[in-house]
């Protein structure tokens, strides 16, 4: 006991004569300072290589005239890919200096260092793999700069297709989520139409949305708004069925304490019974969405006249695979951002959840 | 403001989950008088809460009839306001919004925001104004609860074991709280509670409920002086005496061993 006594003391002695440590980690400037260079070396190596590796197969790099603010300047995919690969960089050096000033986001942005850089790797490797030597299968692998080829040979044309369907999904969803909520309150509120309408849900509702494609470009008027009500089948069951499980959900408690403060029947709904079912809401429009991308992307390739779906089969017919790749790429950027607004919406209007639920 | 309370030959009823009569409440008779601080003491299934509910009008009786300044009592009305035992807070509302929902429901808010400052300040969560209920302690949320329902300015505060989820501490502060507001307001105040500590500390009138089926089984006066002591001679010796009869009550013929 005596023995370990002394220890702890002279320990404590030691420290107490050092100088207070420089932790090493997110909190020390120079270390994040560095691990904003990893992020980015990776997509530098990219470049380099891109740069300085020969071009040892037989790919075409034509040169397009592209007009930028009445001037036509002559880029070839490469100047494209680099020029992506020089935004990257620029993005990810920005937020991680913009990091610097919070503790949670240093922290976040030091823990994704390494990905980002492997992620730079990768597009060197593929590029190499890709572009300069071919050694995958073509056509169905090119390399990054020919995927880029797609947009710059289609660049108006996949806009048109992007827009296109960012139309269709903006009002199918919009009108399912309004339909959705709105059954939903219904059912959850009034026990008759529980009764009439759930058991129709429940079973319509498992039966996916395409599979009422035939019916819907027979009987409606024209072929946006046959896939604007596949989007809105799809979207309405799932958000009806979550809406209607959150108003019954409800605690008999806040219905009595609300009726004693003065509330009517109508205040019940809108200042109780909705309020406490918003989670489950949110809950439900998030799945939706994903179906709604399905179901998207499903309609255009079965007969839309334009839009992301529609460009890729398209393509393909000529054996496009970069073009394909391209739309893919578009569509992975759009819905993760319509993924993103949709979560950024669910985090304020469920800011009182904050701490309660488990993350 | 206040009111009187009468309530005459109240039966209740209920059909448990097998199916078979239970019976809550039998031929209930009570008179409350206005401002008066009464509580309803006694063990579990004695049906106080159930007559509290009744009083409320969340609940109606199948016999009997309960009045409110001899008007009688249909359902639930703002006049009477409500203190749940825990967790009534709506928990997508602020404090401010929590407290202020009384006015907003009766379109009263408008001409009536500063008092939900007042009545902030009042329950003293000045400084908590945009924190949500789970971010409070039990005391603040029931104090908030409190608030709720004194802002609708009720003629009678009806309190469903308000305090049965705090800490002895949290709870001697919050009796207190609650005396100084019936001295302020002069509402009538009706508490559940099996607390006879705080039943003797708050009451005019203490009334003892026994379970199987429920019924008034004694009103008892509390003529001690106010502020009362807690350990006080004229305290310990009517605690001793209702617990005494709370053995009467309870007292059965208990099986003897010899060994």
């Amino acid at each position: 006991m005596s023995t370990a006594t002394v220890k702890l003391s002279s320990a404590v002695k030691e420290n107490s004569s050092d100088r207070p440590k420089t932790v090493w980690d997110y909190k020390n400037n120079t270390f994040l300072l560095l691990k904003i260079l990893f992020t980015v070396s990776g997509f530098i190596i990219a470049i380099i290589v891109n740069i300085f590796f020969p071009q040892k197969a037989a790919v075409e790099l034509k040169n397009y005239g592209v007009s930028i603010a009445s001037a036509v300047i002559g880029l070839t995919i490469n100047d494209v890919y680099r020029a992506i690969l020089v935004g990257l960089i620029a993005i990810y050096a920005f937020s991680g200096i913009r990091s610097f000033a919070d503790t949670s986001d240093r922290k976040r942005y030091c823990k994704n260092a390494a990905f980002r850089f492997a992620l730079g790797i990768a597009l060197a490797i593929w590029d190499i793999g890709g572009t300069k030597l071919q050694v995958f299968a073509q056509p169905f692998f090119p390399g990054p700069a020919q995927v880029c080829e797609a947009y710059l040979a289609d660049g108006k044309y996949i806009v048109q297709n992007m827009l296109y369907s960012l139309r269709l999904y903006g009002a199918g969803f919009s009108c399912g989520v309004l339909l959705g909520v709105g059954t939903g309150i219904l059912i959850g509120w009034f026990p008759k139409v529980y009764y009439w309408v759930f058991p129709v849900l429940k079973i319509t509702g498992v039966v996916p949305a395409v599979a009422w494609m035939p019916f819907a470009l027979t009987l409606l008027p024209n072929s946006f708004t046959a896939a604007v009500f596949l989007i809105v089948i799809c979207a309405w069951f799932q958000i009806a069925f979550l809406t209607a499980q959150g108003i019954q959900s409800t605690p008999k408690q806040n219905y009595e304490a609300a009726r004693i403060l003065g509330s009517s029947t109508p205040d019940l709904i809108f200042h109780v019974a909705i309020p406490h079912a918003m989670p489950d809401i949110f809950t439900g429009i998030s799945s939706a969405n994903a179906m709604a991308f399905t179901t998207l992307v499903m309609s255009e390739m079965l007969g839309q006249p334009g839009g992301l779906g529609y460009y890729i089969n398209q393509s393909k017919v000529w054996s496009a695979y970069y073009k394909v790749l391209a739309a893919i790429v578009i569509m992975a950027v759009l819905f993760s951002l319509i993924n993103h607004i949709i979560g950024r919406i669910k985090k304020h209007t469920l800011r009182w959840q904050e701490g309660v639920v488990k993350k | 403001m206040s009111s009187s309370i009468a309530i005459s030959g109240v039966d209740r009823i209920y059909t448990d989950t097998d199916g078979r009569a239970v019976q809550a409440l039998k031929s209930v008779d009570l008179d409350i008088k206005s401002g008066e601080f009464i509580s309803l003491i006694g063990p579990s299934g004695c049906g106080k809460t159930t007559l509290l509910r009744l009083i409320a009008g969340l609940d109606r009786p199948q016999n009997g009839q309960l009045s409110i300044d001899g008007k009688k009592i249909t359902g639930v009305d703002p006049e009477r306001g409500y203190v749940f035992q825990q967790g009534s807070l709506f928990p997508w509302l602020d404090i401010e919004h929590n407290i202020a929902y009384g006015l907003r429901a009766r379109g009263k808010l408008k001409n009536s925001r500063k008092k939900v400052g007042e009545y902030i300040s009042m329950v003293g969560l000045e400084g908590f104004e945009k924190s949500y209920p789970h971010q409070i302690s039990g005391g603040m949320a029931q104090r908030v609860a409190i608030a709720r329902a004194l802002i609708n300015d009720p003629k009678a505060l009806l309190l469903d074991e308000p305090m049965g989820a705090l800490d002895s501490f949290t709870r001697a502060d919050l009796q207190d709280k609650l005396l100084e507001l019936w001295k302020e307001k002069g509402t009538t105040m009706i508490l559940v509670t099996h607390d006879i500590d705080e039943a003797i500390y708050l009451s005019d009138r203490i009334v003892i409920m026994t379970p199987r089926p429920g019924k008034i089984s004694r009103v008892i006066d509390v003529d001690l002086p106010r502020p009362r002591h807690r350990g006080g001679v004229g305290f310990l010796a009517m605690r001793k005496s209702i617990l005494e009869l709370f053995e009467l009550a309870q007292a059965q013929p208990q099986p003897e061993y010899v060994i």
